[in-house]
């Protein structure tokens, strides 16, 4: 056994409502450079829809992920050998539009514009080419609640086993929900497997997946072999970028930036611990059905003392045992089993989890169109809008046994606590047969419903006394720009198109720890 | 040596190239590796065409190079037993092979990067310079099979020879300049421009070939990088 710990995510898709705030945030924070116009380190999808960039759930069309291949790990998109044959033309490779070509718009042309008869037009302009645009013809969101027609939202991957898929372009038929993306900081990451200059690295303290901006040299294999494809290309940089977990802010005890700012408080962060030695094992679970469990079996229990104890041996400070121990993520992936993985079966074994949405329709169950329980306000599992299959096409490589049972907790917790609220005697009936207790029903309406900050995170600060760096290096740089403009404010002449930014005073530290940069 | 421009170019200039190629990329290397990359544009516009063009660009000319260098510098095809006139025959016929292939691939290069207006706008000078100044030197390269091939069709292999003595003898740093006095123009200008290649590389994105990933057919998948001390 070898614990190590993760940082992970969950998100309540049940009280997502849509707003991008995770998004815009992100995009401000980290994205809003030249070259990384159309990149969208979170984004928030409609479901139903094809998604950013289209349609990358279909594997058959994009490659990415693992699969097995002689009970082997292998990634889909070709063996170590292959891979470096594709180097000099990735065919695999999604092409810009695949995203979106990125704009603004020619705002002074609505104060320079000479008098005309007509109003002035402010016309989309390309960030990409400089050249003005005829037509938007799709964005990050093009398909926001249910956005363009049927036909192009109904190629969606996970309805492509739905029965009655045709039916469910009709108005009434027809369903949605929000699906919220990030880079997943994979257990088993497919982007680092692929990187041929081994730029990419997972960090032993947190599990946030980097990528060296400085080993970076553009071979651009990461970006097909992601199958979540969230690793990005910066057009002008020349190397890939992708979501960096906020990790100045999450070593410090911080959330996420779109953790912190989401509005529907539907996300959690947390300290998750596993076994580091099962990854190659139960990321190559046979079935891929199985997957889902098998990544349960990776996690550790953090109040078993010989996890505790092995912890220690291992590196992990106390403050994060103990962050593990109460960490909100625990409770729902494996306590309450309420949270699922999204698209376990591409074999990464993904950290962000996402609590599967109801569909509630008070309309429907006034005049009892649809059976109900709980006085007829909470909607039956079998009569919600989503289809089962849907969902477990997203969260179980289409096992629904997880997802109705998640369900049926959300359910459950829902009735008794309306009991609690509106009768005020608990009616326990409706826990039975949801696998649910009083008191869990109230833990979960307590991290659920309520949702206080302090619940949602339990982010222990990282321990820099027993780090290698020495801060004193970093001290005057100016975060995540490329070149060294600001170090000292002295230029030394630009020799290179380019320049580091390279630690300023490196040579006049009273104490200089040796930075450690290799791979261990 | 009494100065001449034959002395400059083909005694001094391959040095000054070559130490501007060397110290330039190891200083690259130490400072600059922000911008150490390949500086891919396939993400920007047209993959399938990217498909036939950057492999026919890369192939044909990595064949050229890998040419150039056994050919010149080492004596692997005299080992094979070949002898010179054969030697001169498939250097003619796989560079000319090779040429051509590599002519194809970069004219397409080029042409997507001066034509597509995103590749256009996210081109730096030097990524248009550098593939034009190839190009040259490629057309001149293939230029010179006009002299080599009729040469080798009646067993004459003399210029061949002579090159061989005169890159060895800079590969050796006992340059000799006038050994060229007397070879065809078009095979001075193609070298000319070649060494050229060399000064330009360290300023160019030429430099991703100097990290050419060969090391991930051995690496281990997964990475993790630890800043923890050891607390042993």
């Amino acid at each position: 056994m070898k614990v190590r710990a993760q940082f992970a995510l969950v998100f309540n898709l049940d009280k997502c409502i849509g707003c991008h705030t995770c998004s815009v945030t992100c995009k401000n924070t980290w994205t809003n450079r030249r070259g990384t116009e159309y990149i969208w380190f979170n984004n928030v999808e409609t479901k139903p829809g094809i998604g950013y960039p289209k349609n990358w759930e279909n594997q058959d069309q994009w490659h990415g992920g693992w699969i097995l291949k002689n009970g082997k790990l292998s990634l889909k998109q070709g063996g170590r050998f292959w891979e470096l044959m594709t180097i000099f033309a990735n065919p695999h490779l999604p092409e810009i539009l695949d995203y979106y070509e990125p704009f603004t718009y020619d705002y002074a042309h609505l104060l320079n514009a000479q008098l005309s008869e007509t109003a002035p037009v402010a016309r989309p302009v390309s960030l990409v080419s400089g050249q003005v645009m005829e037509k938007i013809e799709w964005s990050a969101n093009w398909e926001d609640q249910l956005g363009g027609t049927y036909q192009t939202r109904s190629v969606d991957y996970n309805l492509r086993d739905v029965p009655g898929k045709d039916l469910l372009g009709e108005f009434e038929k027809t369903f949605l929900f929000y699906l919220p993306r990030m880079c997943n900081h994979c257990l088993n990451p497919a982007c680092v497997a692929a990187c041929p200059s081994g730029a990419i690295y997972k960090r032993e303290e947190d599990g946030i997946v980097l990528i060296d901006q400085d080993r970076c040299r553009g071979w651009r294999m990461c970006i097909s072999a992601c199958p979540y494809k969230k690793v990005y290309f910066n057009w002008d940089s020349g190397k890939s970028e992708k979501c960096i977990a906020c990790y100045p802010r999450v070593e410090s005890g911080l959330p996420t930036i779109c953790s912190d700012t989401c509005v529907g408080r539907i996300r959690y962060n947390g300290i998750m611990l596993y076994d580091a030695d099962r990854i190659a094992e139960l990321a190559g679970t046979t079935e891929e059905q199985d997957l889902y469990e098998a990544q349960m079996n990776i996690f550790l229990n953090p109040h078993d003392p010989e996890v505790i104890a092995q912890a220690r041996l291992d590196d992990v400070p106390d403050s994060w045992i103990d962050a593990a121990q109460r960490s909100p993520i625990y409770k729902m992936a494996m306590d309450w089993k309420i949270a699922l993985p999204l698209h376990p079966e591409f074999r990464t074994l993904p950290m962000v989890w996402y609590i599967p949405p109801l569909s509630p329709m008070g309309r429907e169950i006034s005049p009892r169109n649809i059976p109900s329980k709980a006085e007829d306000i909470i909607p039956r599992l079998e009569s919600l809008r989503i289809p089962i299959d849907y969902l477990a096409s997203l969260f179980t490589a289409g096992n629904h046994k997880p997802v109705i049972a998640s369900l049926k907790k959300l359910i459950a917790m829902r009735a008794y606590q309306r009991s609690l609220h509106v009768q005020g005697v608990p009616n326990t009936e409706v826990l039975d047969g949801a696998d649910l207790d009083e008191a869990t029903a109230q833990d979960m309406y307590r991290y659920l419903a309520i949702a206080n900050y302090e619940d949602r995170f339990v982010i222990p600060t990282s321990h820099q006394e027993t780090m290698m760096d020495d801060p004193y290096d970093f001290q005057g740089q100016n975060g995540f720009v490329f070149g060294n403009e600001s170090s000292v404010g002295i230029s030394a002449g630009e020799l290179f198109p380019r320049r580091r930014k390279e630690t300023p005073a490196a040579n006049v530290q009273p104490l200089h720890f040796v930075r450690h940069r290799g791979n261990v | 040596m009494i100065w001449s421009w034959n002395t400059f170019l083909f005694g001094i200039y391959p040095y000054i190239a070559g130490t501007i190629f060397l110290l330039g990329s190891i200083i690259r290397y130490e400072r600059e590796q922000a911008g150490w990359t390949s500086y891919s544009s396939q993400i920007l516009a047209s993959k399938r065409y990217m498909m036939w063009a950057s492999n026919l660009w890369h192939i044909g000319i990595l064949t050229l190079f890998l040419g150039h260098f056994t050919g010149l510098l080492t004596d692997i095809l005299e080992w094979l037993g070949l002898d010179p006139v054969e030697h001169q025959w498939l250097a003619a016929s796989a560079g000319i092979t090779a040429g051509v292939v590599a002519m194809v691939g970069g004219v397409m290069l080029l042409l997507r990067r001066v034509l597509d207006p995103k590749v256009r706008y996210a081109s730096r000078p030097m990524d248009i310079i550098i593939l034009v100044w190839l190009l040259i030197t490629l057309c001149f390269g293939l230029g010179t099979q006009f002299i080599s091939v009729p040469e080798v069709i009646h067993d004459h292999v003399q210029n061949m020879e002579i090159l061989i003595h005169y890159v060895r003898s800079i590969a050796e740093f006992q340059a000799n300049p006038q050994l060229i006095i007397n070879i065809p123009l078009i095979y001075k200008v193609h070298m000319f421009c070649g060494f050229t290649v060399f000064l330009l590389f360290p300023f160019s994105r030429l430099v991703h070939i100097w990290t050419v990933p060969l090391n991930y057919v051995v690496r281990p998948y997964q990475l993790v990088r630890s800043k923890i001390r050891s607390v042993v």
